[in-house]
């Protein structure tokens, strides 16, 4: 990246190094006050790079508020966070993908020019994408297998292959640290799996993974470490220790059922129980 | 009258000439800043902006009389300027939500540029040339500024076309990006504020918004990628404007609001024949949750 001045009037500063010793995200005691009112408390976890954690809790428990605070755009009141060693903000290494509904679909872009976005960072100012950028924006359509729809206006795919572009986004923008606020929400069980083999096949790229999300199993099944939230840290570790039915309760309260199966017992969770939607934006 | 006069005639008439000139460098302008308005849910802001140019130009027409045009110009551009600066801090700090604060400030100004205008005697005239503007009075030296801060806008929008489209697709995103997305919100309002300037004498305040949103709205309807959806904006303007400036020649109707009067008419026929826009859409963006 170049020291001129211009660029970085222009926005693109040089993005900080990691530190190799250090962990991937390094949260301590961080609260989020958002809107004015507190949002999130009392968080604290460390997570090895390349490991993959899911964030669950019921609606408005501070998932999209905590994914927002990781990325750099939300401050924090108190406590600090580390990516790589270093605060959020100046990385171009962290590519985060907001809730479907927060995009305006009929936007008129394509989906190879979505995931040209990612490249962004990398081009800098007053220069347009080169063959290398298209090569790698190639492949990463490849990659998640919507070569065929590159030239698709992004409203006309679904809601799975417009969640597959946005892992194309995320791997044009050799990002070490993918965020991904309710990936899987509104998608059919085909759609899913899909997006979820992706998803982890991010692994061999020792992408450190935070997701967002309202399905216990799959947090339990795909993730190596579990969040639990309710505005505070109710739970950090691996599920068999976090899904613990007193964590759960007081995560989601009456919301939580449980079924007795084959003489263990399951927990299910009313994603629609809880009211009113996430954050207000 | 045959087809060939009909085009023709006019241009017997050099302020025609001049006069179709700007209808067309100003429609093509303004289609391409639009098409941000239109992407961005600007439109009340747009429409603000123009309103809020008029105590500017009240002051020029007060201080420097009637006679210089010239003035005038300048006296709109700072001021348009500085109320897109204004209207940035404003509708991220405001005590009041954005929209009536944008509000209060759009009225407030341009009740003091009529009540400025309205001090000078038998000013009524050069209060509607303002209002909805007077193409065929532009001179030589008009379409020169026309042409040059018109053509420095678009260079503006081609050197940050990249990161202008990512803060206005996926904000939140281009912030990771480490976007200066603040940056680019202003830079957006100051184009916006140039444009109207620049279009100032054309269709006037009043009906600034209409070429500001039609001809990119009506590109929106027929294109799917926004490098398109500008340049057939671009097209849909020229022929607004120029379109407009023929029926107010032959039909003797004010040029400002024939040539709105085209654009809109081009945007019912795209509403009706657009081919995807419609229903396709609908039935594929349904948010599924």
């Amino acid at each position: 990246m170049s020291p001129r001045p211009w660029r970085r009037f222009a926005g693109h500063r040089a993005p900080v190094v990691h530190r190799p010793d250090a962990a991937a995200i390094s949260v301590e005691n961080v609260s989020v006050v958002y809107g004015g009112r507190p949002a999130l408390a009392g968080i604290s976890f460390v997570l090895e790079a390349g490991e993959y954690l899911a964030v669950v809790g019921p609606n408005g428990a501070g998932k999209s508020t905590l994914l927002k605070a990781l990325a750099g755009l939300l401050p924090t009141s108190s406590g600090t966070i580390a990516i790589h060693g270093h605060e959020p903000g100046g990385h171009v290494c962290i590519a985060y993908v907001p809730q479907r509904s927060e995009i305006d679909w009929r936007f008129p872009v394509a989906v190879a020019d979505v995931v040209m976005m990612g490249r962004i960072g990398r081009i800098g100012p007053f220069r347009r994408a080169g063959t290398s950028d298209w090569d790698i924006v190639r492949r990463a359509l490849s990659a998640v297998q919507l070569d065929g729809l590159a030239g698709r206006q992004v409203g006309e795919l679904s809601g799975g292959q417009q969640q597959r572009m946005f892992i194309a986004r995320a791997l044009a923008q050799e990002s070490d640290l993918l965020l991904f606020d309710e990936p899987l929400a509104g998608l059919d069980i085909a759609s899913r799996d899909e997006v979820l083999a992706l998803i982890g096949a991010l692994r061999e790229r020792a992408v450190t993974v935070v997701v967002a999300l309202h399905d216990l199993a799959v947090a339990a099944s795909a993730f190596d470490r579990v969040l639990l939230l309710h505005r505070t840290q109710i739970g950090f570790g691996s599920a068999e220790r976090v899904f613990d039915e007193p964590l759960l309760r007081s995560a989601y309260g009456s919301c939580l059922r449980t079924i007795e199966r084959d003489g263990r017992t399951v927990f299910i969770h009313d994603a629609g129980c809880d009211g009113g939607d996430h954050e207000p934006r | 009258m045959s087809l060939v006069e009909w085009l023709v005639e006019p241009l017997r008439y050099p302020f025609m000439v001049r006069g179709l000139a700007a209808a067309a460098a100003v429609g093509a302008l303004c289609s391409v800043v639009g098409s941000f308005v239109v992407l961005r849910g600007m439109a009340f802001l747009g429409d603000a902006l123009a309103h809020s140019i008029l105590p500017g130009l009240a002051a020029g027409f007060v201080i420097a009389g009637r006679g210089d045009r010239r003035v005038l110009f300048w006296w709109g551009l700072g001021t348009a300027v500085l109320v897109a600066l204004g209207m940035g801090w404003v509708s991220q700090r405001g005590k009041v939500r954005e929209d009536t604060a944008i509000g209060i400030v759009f009225a407030g100004m341009f009740a003091l540029g009529i009540a400025m205008i309205s001090t000078v005697r038998g000013s009524s005239i050069d209060l509607v040339h303002f209002l909805f503007g007077n193409v065929l009075g532009v001179s030589g030296g008009d379409l020169l500024l026309i042409a040059a801060f018109g053509g420095g806008v678009l260079i503006v929008v081609a050197l940050f076309y990249k990161e202008l489209v990512a803060v206005s697709f996926d904000p939140v995103f281009a912030a990771t990006l480490r976007l200066p997305t603040g940056f680019y919100r202003y830079l957006i309002y100051v184009l916006v504020a140039v444009t109207v300037v620049v279009s100032l004498q054309t269709v006037g305040v009043g009906l600034m918004l209409a070429m500001l949103i039609t001809p990119a709205s009506t590109a929106y309807l027929v294109t799917r990628r926004l490098p398109s959806m500008m340049a057939l904006g671009a097209v849909f303007g020229v022929m607004a404007g120029i379109g407009g400036l023929y029926l107010s020649f032959h039909l003797g109707i004010a040029s400002g609001a024939a040539i709105v009067l085209v654009s809109v008419a081009g945007f019912l026929i795209a509403l009706v024949l657009a081919p995807r826009r419609g229903l396709l859409r609908r039935a594929v963006r349904g948010p599924r949750r």
